[in-house]
């Protein structure tokens, strides 16, 4: 047992609250708090989510094209597909699973839903966060792309568009991730993940641009119900304006209508854990 | 009134009672009472199906954030950060209530020694003991300052070291001008601490008073217990019904004395005969010790022997038995 030596009272440590209680100020310290843990894990945060597609890329934009398997031009097809995977995944991966293991296991998100700001501002927090996670992967792919290919077809002007369709592809990402993460029952996590992730993965036209699809009509039906498609397509629209692309006015409507859906549905989800 | 959907019953019903600034408030009730949902309802994390619920007037319903920024809480299930070290989740409570960089720093710094935890600040908690957990919950919940502090079950699984010092930490608490509302089913928790105690049970409110006028108010439960042997001419029936004679004596029982339970000051001479040892137990209402002497009467004046006095006090856990039965939960 340790001994206390008390000093003062509690009542002299306390004093009595002056703070008004300050929405924005609460939103930026919950925001602060992920900040901060993520900051401490930083090399674990990069290795999870640049791994997996720095080895697609390597493989099937490097490795096959050197083999002799595809041609270099494909390198340049298969990179914005890449981008897109990276933030629309890491944002996903982001809401998912912390909050999955939040409200069921170690509750830890309590302290911040009784925090002085609506209970929905701790949802949007989740989606701010993750959106930023997703977006520090992405742009660090850009150089690591450029070491490993060796050229980006990227020009200055493409950047504010490009910016457009990683933030609103990995607002899509993340309130997909809103929704996965409350509604999904954590014991069934693993199960969900599997059965979600690698349709994903396939189906996002990251692979292959979606008009090419046109001679296999069923799998461009599925990929087209992909958000994923519509950020992949937007990023190649701008990267790579001559190859044959989703125009980028309806990937922007599509993945704006995907945003709403999912960022209703993980409201919904969320008020349904936060609050009895 | 809160009903969840696909329950029979509600989980909390026709609820009503108020605490008053300052006060230390027991929450006594079997488990499955509604204790939690009603921890829960004024705390803005469960929402009621009807009826209205203040914190300092505010209704925490209709106003939540800044009913949140007067309360804390302290729950049942530790939900300690696991990712931040102590010191750092205590000061990123405060940032969430806007407390400011230098004030949270001090408070931090002054509630890690208040809680004994000065040396473990910069330690992550998840291999703290329960003991130290506890102190931290309580810690946290004391970094904004807040008017109105609810402990769910806070000495649940607690050494008694530990379960001492959280019971101090809530009288600081009351001496510095803090509402207390806890929760417990440690009936010694409530009436050491409680000013007034609710028992509630089903999800209503049985009886609210103080802990002394709750067990005075029970009847016929203090108890004089009488430990003689009887004289040779006289008989147990007769005792009994000399002492039930004495005015202000409800009801008197012979209590079975197991061989092994025998007094030790009645063994009789040469062993073998103690046909004549007999236990009685004096219900009544109110003071016991007014009855001693009376008692002391009758058994000098028939010429008995008295082994043992017991006085009966009713505790806190006879009312609670009493409003909410012996059945398991």
């Amino acid at each position: 047992m340790t001994t206390v030596e008390t000093s003062s009272t509690l009542g002299d440590v306390l004093g009595r609250r002056s703070d008004k209680p300050s929405v924005r100020r609460a939103f930026f310290a919950i925001l602060g708090r992920d900040i901060v843990v993520t900051g401490k894990e930083i090399g674990a945060f990069l290795a999870q989510v640049l791994l997996q597609p720095l080895f697609i890329l390597f493989v099937f934009g490097k490795v096959l094209a050197d083999l002799g398997f595809t041609t270099n031009n494909y390198a340049l097809v298969l990179l914005p597909g890449v981008i897109s995977l990276t933030s629309f995944l890491t944002a996903l991966q982001s809401t998912s699973f912390p909050l999955a293991i939040d409200f069921s296991w170690t509750k830890e998100i309590e302290d911040r839903l009784l925090a002085p700001l609506p209970t929905d501002f701790v949802a949007v927090e989740k989606i701010v966060y993750a959106t930023l996670r997703a977006l520090v992967a992405a742009v660090i792919m850009f150089p690591l792309a450029y070491l490993m290919l060796g050229s980006l077809s990227l020009s200055w002007s493409d950047l504010p568009m490009l910016a457009v369709f990683l933030v609103l592809g990995s607002l899509v990402g993340s309130a997909v991730g809103l929704t996965l993460g409350t509604f999904v029952e954590p014991q069934r996590m693993q199960l969900v993940f599997a059965l979600v992730l690698t349709p994903l993965l396939f189906t996002g036209s990251v692979q292959f641009p979606w008009p090419a699809l046109e001679h296999l009509r069923w799998f461009q039906v599925i990929s087209a119900l992909n958000p994923m498609t519509y950020l992949s397509e937007g990023l190649r629209g701008q990267m790579l304006p001559d190859t044959p692309h989703i125009p980028t006015w309806i990937c922007l409507v599509a993945l704006g209508g995907f945003l709403t859906v999912f960022t209703v549905t993980g409201a919904v989800g969320f008020r349904r854990r936060a609050l009895d | 009134m809160k009903r969840y959907p696909k329950r029979p019953t509600n989980a909390v019903d026709e609820l009503d009672f108020q605490v008053p600034p300052g006060e230390v408030f027991g929450l006594l009730g079997p488990n499955g009472a509604g204790k939690t949902t009603t921890i829960g309802i004024l705390t803005t994390r469960v929402v009621p199906t009807s009826g209205v619920a203040r914190v300092r007037g505010v209704d925490v319903a209709q106003n939540p954030v800044l009913a949140r920024s007067m309360l804390s809480v302290v729950p049942q299930r530790p939900n300690l950060d696991f990712a931040l070290s102590a010191r750092q989740i205590l000061l990123f409570h405060a940032a969430y209530h806007g407390v400011q960089t230098a004030e949270r720093n001090r408070r931090a710094d002054a509630l890690l020694e208040q809680f004994g935890l000065s040396d473990r600040g910069g330690e992550k908690v998840l291999q703290f003991s329960g003991g130290m957990t506890q102190r931290l919950l309580i810690a946290r919940a004391l970094m904004h300052a807040p008017d109105v502090i609810f402990l769910d079950e806070p000495s649940t699984g607690l050494d008694p070291q530990a379960r001492l010092f959280v019971w101090d930490k809530i009288r600081e608490l009351k001496a510095a001008g803090i509402t207390v509302v806890l929760t417990t089913h440690d009936m010694d928790e409530a009436a050491t601490l409680a000013d007034r105690v609710g028992i509630m049970d089903n999800g209503k409110l049985l009886a609210l008073d103080t802990p002394g006028a709750l067990t005075r108010s029970l009847p016929g439960s203090s108890t004089l217990e009488l430990t003689i042997r009887y004289a040779e001419d006289d008989t147990a029936e007769a005792v009994a019904s000399a002492l039930a004679n004495i005015p202000g004596v409800e009801r008197v029982d012979q209590v079975a004395m197991a061989a092994e339970g025998r007094p030790d000051g009645l063994i009789p001479e040469g062993g073998g005969d103690d046909s004549r040892a007999l236990r009685v137990r004096l219900y009544f209402t109110g003071d016991a010790a007014g009855l001693v002497g009376p008692a002391t009467q009758v058994v000098t004046a028939r010429k008995a022997d008295l082994a043992a006095l017991t006085i009966g006090e009713p505790s806190l856990e006879d009312v609670f038995i009493h409003l909410t039965g012996r059945d398991l939960r």
